[in-house]
């Protein structure tokens, strides 16, 4: 297999890169007054949740090697989180728990 | 300087967050051929995860460059709605250079965090805020790079549900207080399924995953922001506890 380097990919990379920071710094640079609509402020205030939902549902089921230890990591990090555990927490324990199915059931 | 300060503590568990994820990232590019150092520059110039994964995939799978930039650019899309919405939330007339270097840390956790604020973001804060995450995130790759090897494969295999057990670990806590947060989750993640698995309409995720995320989202916020109203005046921000 051959490494994929800076002089084989970079032109790619520097893309990736771009349109990434394109897409973070144009509503910044050029927006910059307050929005007035209830109905946006509370479109925004949804957006985050939606997205992040969506991405992981689901998606996060088929995420490990086998789907009964996708399922029952997620059910882990589900019950975690709604205890208001932290981030590394969450994600930590459901690896752990992942990894523990795969040797004990799987 | 002491809100920079405020904003390097409220970054360090995101940062520490971003090693578990990070570290996966690191050890699939390499596993898939990237050099350790090309690794740990994507992620140092990206700081977006789950754009990051499908990146490397397309260019290990020789995709023409517009392919690349269509994805990464549909992925990312939701950074264009956080950032739009920081911009309700910064300080007022913040220079234009400042605000080209906030861009930069404009990643889930990071908003989040950032919106949870009562009073309006200063620049320094948010500099502080997203310092730690940077280095984590790159850190973690670098581990992940060039420590990949000495990692069992089951464990390897398993490491991918990490990216998305940190996004329950940030939309479930708000949702446990807030009955419209969690209808907001459950409605998206419907749409998602729904374009997942319904024949004729999966065609969408077919793609790669972007469109249907897209959708999904914009339309369940679209219906909740429609049937279930916040409070105007009230601090809406408030409720995001992550």
């Amino acid at each position: 297999m051959n490494t994929i380097t800076f002089s084989s990919a970079g032109i790619f990379v520097a893309v990736m890169a771009l349109t990434t920071y394109f897409i973070r710094v144009t509503p910044l640079a050029l927006f910059n007054k307050k929005l007035e609509s209830q109905w946006i402020k509370d479109f925004m205030f949804y957006i985050p949740f939606c997205v992040l939902s969506a991405m992981t549902f689901p998606d996060v089921l088929f995420s490990t090697k086998s789907l009964t230890s996708g399922v029952i990591a997620t059910m882990a990090a589900l019950i975690l989180s709604w205890r208001k555990r932290s981030l590394v927490t969450v994600a930590l324990a459901a690896v752990l728990v992942a990894v523990a199915v795969e040797l004990i059931v799987v | 300087m002491k809100e920079y300060i405020r904003g390097l503590l409220s970054g360090k568990s995101i940062g520490l967050g971003y090693i578990p994820v990070s570290f996966t990232f690191g050890l699939v590019a390499v596993q898939m051929g990237f050099s350790p150092w090309l690794a740990v520059f994507i992620s140092f110039t990206n700081l977006a995860s789950a754009g990051q994964f499908a990146g490397i995939r397309l260019i290990e799978g020789g995709a023409p460059i517009i392919e690349l930039c269509m994805t990464t650019f549909v992925i990312n899309l939701r950074y264009f709605l956080m950032s739009l919405t920081l911009t309700q939330k910064i300080v007022p007339k913040m220079p234009l250079w400042k605000r080209c270097i906030m861009a930069f840390g404009v990643t889930d956790e990071i908003f989040a965090l950032a919106s949870m604020e009562k009073e309006d973001v200063q620049f320094p804060f948010f500099g502080g805020l997203m310092t730690l995450p940077i280095v984590g995130w790159s850190f973690g790759t670098f581990l992940g790079a060039f420590a990949a090897e000495l990692l069992p494969p089951i464990v390897q295999a398993c490491m991918g549900i990490a990216l998305y057990c940190m996004f329950i670990a940030i939309i479930i806590p708000p949702a446990t207080d807030d009955k419209h947060i969690l209808y907001s989750i459950l409605i998206a993640a419907a749409f998602s399924c729904i374009f997942k698995y319904v024949p004729g309409i999966n065609i969408i995720s077919q793609t790669g995953g972007g469109w249907s995320m897209i959708i999904s989202a914009v339309a369940a916020a679209a219906i909740c922001a429609s049937l279930l109203k916040r409070k105007p005046q009230n601090n809406q921000t408030k409720e995001v506890s992550a």
